[in-house]
C-alpha cells in the first residue's frame, strides 16, 4: 500500500540542537499513528512538520525529505496555504475562535472564499456530527463558542478542522486537558474519523496510544527508535530502551 | 523501585511460596507412597487447602495489577505468565491430594517387582526433579534450564505408554492384587499429567523471558 505520509532521512535543527536525527517513517492512509516519547524527545516537532508549523520557529533547519501524498512539501514551489487544507491540526487546549459555535466551523470555508451559504451550512451540520457534537450544540449553533465545555470546545476544534476536508488530522495531546469522560469521547471519535482520515497523534497517555492507534512510534533524544504495530510495541518491544520507555522505568 | 516493580517483585515471591509449598505436597506425597504412611498422606491432604488459598490471593493480585497498573510488555507477559502458573500449580497440588487419597485407600505396599517393571520409582524422581528444575528456571529467570523440562517430560510420557501393558500382565498374573494394580496405574497417569503441567510452566516462562509462544508449537527445545 502506498503510504500518505513519509519522511526519509529527515533531520531537524533549531540552529545548532540537532533536534530529529535521520528519521525515515511511513505511514499508511486511514490509520492512526500515535507518537510517543519522553518530553523533548523530539515528537511535536516530528508533527508540526507535515503541516509547516516549524517554519514559524528561527533558526529552523530541514534536510531530507518530507512527503505528503508524494509531494515533497518543503519543496519552494509548494503553497503553504493548500497544504493545509490537506493538513489539519488539533492542539493540546481547546482554542476555538472568539465567535459562534457555527462560525468558528463555518471560518476555514469562509476563509477559503467560500461564499454559498447553505453549503455552509450543511458542511458545519456534516463536521459538527462527524466530531460527534452535533446533538449537543444544533440547539444553540449561535452562542459563543465559550459557552460550551472544554470537551466539547475540543471537539469543536476538532470540528472545525474536518470542515475544510482535509486528508490528514494532526493531534497534539488531544485529550490531555480534558476530564476522563471527554477524554474517552475524544478517543472514540478519533477512532471513527480513521475511516475517512489519517491521523497522527502525540500522547504522553500510554494507555490512549495503545487504545487509538494502529502505529506507535518510540522518539528518544531525536531518534526514532522503533516504529511499528501498536500491539507488537506494547506486548513485545524490540528494543530495550521502548520496553523501559512503555513499562515506565525511565522517561 | 516504582510502585509496579515493587508489585511485581511481590507477585513473584508468592507465586515462588506456592510452588514450594506444592513442591512439599509432592515430596511428602513420594514418603508417604513409599513407606506407607497414611498420617503423612493425611496431612497433604490437609495442606492442599493452603495451596488453594494461595491460588486465590495470587489470581486476586493479578487481578489488581491489571486493573491499577495497566502493565504492558515484559511486565504484562509477566503477570499472564503467573497467571497461568499459579493455575498450573493448582492442578497439581490437586493431584498431590489425589494420590494422597490413594495412599489412604490401599491396604498393603506397592509390589516390589510392579514397581520395578513399571519405572515408577524412576518416574516419580524424575516428576520430583522436574518440579524442582521448573521452579529454580523460574526464580533464575534461566529459559535454558526451561527448556530441558521438554526433553524429560518424554521420558514420564515413554513410562505411562508402557505402563498399559506391563499392569495388564500383571493383572492377569497376579488377580488377587488387582485393586493394588489400578491404583499404581492411575498414579502413573497423575505422574504424567504433572509432567504436563511442568512443561507449561516452562512454557509460560519462555513467554514471559523470551516473548515466545511455544504452546503446540513442534520442536520445543531447538529453540
Amino acid at each position: 500500500m502506498n503510504s500518505i505520509i513519509s519522511t526519509r532521512f529527515l533531520n531537524l535543527y533549531y540552529n545548532e540542537f540537532h533536534a530529529l536525527k535521520g528519521i525515515t517513517m511511513d505511514i499508511q492512509p486511514n490509520t492512526v499513528a500515535a507518537l510517543i516519547g519522553p518530553s523533548g524527545c523530539g515528537k511535536s516537532t516530528f508533527l508540526r512538520l507535515f503541516n509547516r508549523m516549524n517554519d514559524l520557529i528561527d533558526g529552523v533547519k530541514i534536510t531530507g525529505d518530507v512527503l505528503v501524498n508524494g509531494k515533497d512539501i518543503y519543496a519552494d514551489v509548494l503553497d503553504v496555504v493548500e497544504l493545509r487544507r490537506t493538513v489539519g491540526m488539533v492542539f493540546q487546549k481547546p482554542n476555538p475562535f472568539p465567535k459562534s459555535i457555527f462560525e468558528n466551523v463555518a471560518y476555514g470555508m469562509r476563509v477559503n472564499g467560500i461564499t454559498d451559504n447553505q453549503y455552509i451550512a450543511e458542511k458545519v451540520e456534516e463536521s459538527l456530527r462527524q466530531a460527534a457534537l452535533w446533538d449537543e450544540v444544533k440547539d444553540k449553533l449561535k452562542k459563543s463558542a465559550f459557552e460550551i465545555s472544554g470537551g466539547q470546545q475540543q471537539r469543536l476544534c476538532i470540528a472545525r478542522a474536518l470542515a475544510i476536508e482535509p486528508k490528514i488530522l494532526l493531534m497534539d495531546e488531544p485529550a490531555s486537558a480534558l476530564d476522563p469522560i471527554s477524554s474517552a469521547k475524544i478517543e472514540e471519535l478519533i477512532w471513527e474519523l480513521k475511516k475517512d482520515y489519517t491521523i497522527m497523534i502525540v500522547t504522553h497517555n500510554l494507555q490512549q496510544a495503545g487504545r487509538v492507534s494502529d502505529t506507535t512510534a518510540f522518539f528518544y533524544l531525536g531518534e526514532l527508535v522503533e516504529y511499528g504495530d501498536t500491539k507488537e510495541i506494547f506486548t513485545q518491544p524490540k528494543d530495550k530502551k521502548t520496553q523501559n520507555y512503555i513499562t515506565g522505568r525511565f522517561g | 523501585m516504582s510502585h509496579l516493580e515493587i508489585e511485581l517483585k511481590s507477585l513473584k515471591e508468592e507465586i515462588i511460596s506456592m510452588w514450594k509449598l506444592v513442591n512439599t505436597q509432592f515430596e511428602k506425597t513420594h514418603i508417604a507412597l513409599t513407606s506407607l504412611d497414611k498420617d503423612l498422606a493425611r496431612e497433604v491432604i490437609a495442606v492442599e487447602k493452603r495451596v488453594n488459598g494461595a491460588e486465590l490471593k495470587i489470581d486476586k493480585d493479578c487481578e489488581n495489577i491489571f486493573a491499577l497498573f495497566s502493565p504492558v510488555a515484559v511486565d504484562l507477559r509477566f503477570v499472564l505468565a503467573v497467571l497461568k502458573i499459579n493455575n498450573n500449580l493448582e492442578r497439581t497440588g490437586d493431584i498431590a491430594e489425589g494420590i494422597a487419597k490413594f495412599i489412604i485407600s490401599v491396604d498393603q505396599s506397592f509390589d516390589h517387582s510392579l514397581l520395578e517393571k513399571t519405572r515408577f520409582m524412576l518416574m516419580y524422581k524424575e516428576v520430583l526433579t522436574m518440579l524442582n528444575e521448573v521452579l529454580t528456571s523460574f526464580e533464575q529467570e534461566d529459559t535454558r534450564m526451561a527448556r530441558k523440562i521438554f526433553e524429560r517430560d518424554e521420558l514420564l510420557d515413554e513410562i505411562n505408554i508402557q505402563a498399559n501393558a506391563i499392569t495388564a500382565d500383571y493383572i492377569r498374573s497376579n488377580p488377587e492384587r488387582i485393586d493394588q494394580a489400578l491404583y499404581l496405574l492411575s498414579i502413573i497417569r497423575k505422574l504424567e499429567r504433572v509432567g504436563d503441567q511442568c512443561k507449561n510452566m516452562a512454557e509460560e516462562l519462555i513467554f514471559y523471558v523470551e516473548a515466545k509462544v511455544l504452546k503446540h508449537a513442534a520442536g520445543k527445545s531447538v529453540n
